[in-house]
């Protein structure tokens, strides 16, 4: 076969991520037993999974080669918005415990405010303040969820 | 009869002053939060979880319910006013209802959707009440075999009904099955895929992974679109629609209801192929076809109508056959799991007050939703102009301290993190999430029954096709699928689906 070119590169990556979850998958579950049709052990539905899983993403690779896929392209991924609205999530579990929710949701929301075009301080801070009273008032004291409020050196 | 002695008991529950307060509650959050635009019912019932978590189960049960209606009227809410749909079941609204609004009918668009919705309700808490009984009667009768392929035939109808290739969808499903099976096999007791991480023992928990792709990755996806929204500003006066529009709405609201109630039971059905389904036959049914995209009222009675009564029957297959049929009804077994209360036949058995409570509260839910939107119309549309640079925060705060409350652990924080730059990947690859979230959900009971079945066989797999449940399932799937790789509807399910 010649000329065989990617032309969907879209498709083409997403069959790529079948195929390496599959992989992945049908790899790791090799530990465990497989058994035998009637009598199932862990390992058996894994693999079946992951060998239809691989079949797929071949096709949907191999799709996007005929000459009659459509042209399309990768998006440009936005790392900086990712990376802030990701970023905020983990400080906010990263500082739960240390700095208590009053402090944790201060770092979360003005972190991921960050990720707005439209970011401004003095916005930012304002959302902040308004969003713990509310938080507090609402989850702390109206409902009563078990949530470490303040650092935990006060405690 | 049977059938009103069960409404009976279930209208007691519903109407507990405490139970009608968190229908309202439920209702007035879900519209709150279901106005604002990008946040779906799924994001909307995601973000108010927490707020469940301390309730009693048949509380939280009615809470939930009346959020997802909540959200439902919300959406159309935003469809009608700023053009975009809030959901994707009220995509169609916007065609007509904006057209609407710009000729200064926003209020009666408004009225219109409440009305059409609150009838369609109606029908549907019926043809729920009346469906239940014999439905549940039969899943009693079936085995492993049929179960396993009654959720195949779900999970392609789902797959076949998401947007985008097919075969993507489908692969969406497989590894949504894949890491289902994360945790403790039940069968054996090992553990596989956890690499040693005692959290991941009990599997990936539904609202980490929901909330990091519906939640997380949509924020930074929608923070990417400069979008400006268009609202229609002049203040929303008039709401009661003229004798003429009566004249055109009651038949459209009919023919709405009667696809909607029928659509919602579908495996794979639901809220928004009801609404498309409904605004074609309308379209084809009109006299005046030409006025459909400038503001016909039948388009947005016809698919609002139809989306309300999809989104309650595909209650259906949920609580008699413990079968989500759609991702909103996947995470309703989510939370339900945290309550622990497991989907299916037995919950009508064994919990008959929790059951026709529940469905009891979906027609409270439809009336409070009626008489709270007309008058707070002005405030639904305030919420609009708040802007999203504040709103956003707001939904990361909420969605990472329900995270959190799942298991007051820090762990599910970063399982939402991670599924964040996952989610943000399939939007970029334009892989849909649905079905991910749907294989997610039935894959442990998928292997479960097919084990099972396997054993009964000893290890036949043609033993699937003996039983005639079982092998018209399968059948179905195998049509399903057939029919989509006709060149033909291909093409018209591209046109349908596409956003």
């Amino acid at each position: 076969m010649r000329g065989l070119a990617i032309r969907n590169h879209r498709a083409f990556a997403s069959g790529a991520l079948f195929l390496a979850f599959a992989i992945f998958f049908f790899v790791t579950a090799l530990q465990y037993p497989a058994g035998t049709a009637a009598k199932m052990g862990p390992g058996y539905f894994p693999r079946l999974l992951a060998i239809v899983l691989a079949a797929i993403g071949l096709v949907v690779m191999f799709g996007a080669m005929k000459p009659a896929a459509d042209r399309q392209t990768l998006r440009k991924w936005d790392l900086k918005g990712l990376a802030w609205i990701t970023g905020s999530v983990v400080l906010f579990g990263a500082l739960l415990f240390p700095l208590g929710l009053v402090g944790a949701l201060f770092v979360l929301i003005v972190v991921s405010s960050r990720a707005s075009s439209e970011f401004t301080w003095i916005g930012a801070l304002t959302n902040a303040a308004v969003l713990i009273v509310l938080c507090l008032a609402v989850f702390v004291y109206g409902l009563g969820l078990p949530l470490p409020v303040w650092p935990s050196l006060l405690n | 009869m049977d059938l009103f002695h069960n409404l009976a008991i279930g209208f007691a529950t519903a109407a507990q002053p405490t139970n009608l307060l968190y229908a309202f509650f439920g209702c007035l959050l879900g519209t709150l939060i279901g106005v604002l635009p990008g946040l779906g019912p799924l994001a909307t019932i995601a973000m108010l979880l927490p707020i469940t978590y301390a309730l009693q189960p048949d509380a939280a049960l009615i809470m939930l319910a009346g959020i997802y209606y909540g959200a439902q009227y919300g959406g159309s809410t935003t469809a009608i006013v700023v053009n975009l749909p809030g959901e994707s079941s009220s995509v169609v609204t916007t065609i007509d209802g904006y057209q609407m609004a710009k000729q200064g009918r926003a209020g009666v668009a408004l009225a219109t959707a409440a009305i059409g919705s609150f009838f369609a309700g109606c029908v549907a808490t019926l043809a729920l009440a009346a469906l239940a009984g014999p439905l549940t009667a039969t899943a009693l009768l079936f085995g492993p075999k049929e179960f396993f392929a009654l959720m195949i035939l779900g999970l392609i109808l789902a797959s076949v009904l998401s947007s985008g290739p097919f075969i993507e969808g489908i692969g969406m499903v497989v590894l949504g099955m894949l890491l289902s099976l994360v945790g403790t096999d039940l069968n054996s007791g090992s553990q596989r895929f956890a690499f040693g991480i005692p959290q991941l023992f009990d599997g990936l928990d539904f609202v980490p992974l929901a909330m990091g792709i519906f939640g997380f990755a949509e924020i930074v996806k929608n923070l990417e679109q400069d979008d400006k929204l268009s609202l229609v500003t002049q203040k929303i006066t008039n709401l009661f629609p003229t004798r003429e529009d009566f004249r055109r709405m009651v038949p459209a609201m009919l023919r709405g209801t009667a696809l909607g109630t029928l659509l919602g039971v579908l495996p794979g059905g639901g809220a928004v192929l009801s609404s498309f389904a409904s605004y074609t036959l309308e379209k084809k049914l009109s006299r005046h076809p030409e006025q459909f995209g400038k503001g016909a009222i039948e388009g947005v009675a016809g698919p609002e109508s139809a989306n309300n009564a999809g989104a309650q029957t595909s209650f259906i297959p949920l609580l008699t056959l413990g079968v989500p049929s759609n991702v909103v009804m996947a995470l309703m077994v989510g939370a339900m799991n945290i309550h622990n209360i497991h989907p299916g036949p037995e919950v009508m058995t064994k919990n008959p007050t929790l059951f026709w409570g529940l469905i009891a509260s979906m027609w409270v839910g439809n009336l409070m939703l009626l008489i709270l939107n007309l008058p707070l119309v002005g405030l639904w549309v305030k919420l609009l102009t708040i802007p999203y640079r504040y709103l956003f925060p707001a939904i990361m705060v909420f969605c990472s301290i329900g995270v959190y409350s799942i298991n007051s652990g820090t762990f599910e924080v970063y399982e939402a993190a991670v599924f964040c730059v996952f989610g943000y990947a399939l939007i970029k690859l334009q892989l849909p999430a649905a079905p991910l979230l749907l294989g997610l959900v039935l894959g442990p009971a998928i292997e479960e029954n097919f084990r099972r079945a396997m054993v009964l066989s000893r290890g036949d797999a043609t033993a699937l096709l003996t039983s005639p449940i079982s092998a018209g399932l399968l059948a179905a799937a195998v049509v399903a699928i057939l029919l989509i790789m006709l060149p033909t509807i291909r093409a018209r399910r591209e046109e349908a689906l596409q956003e």
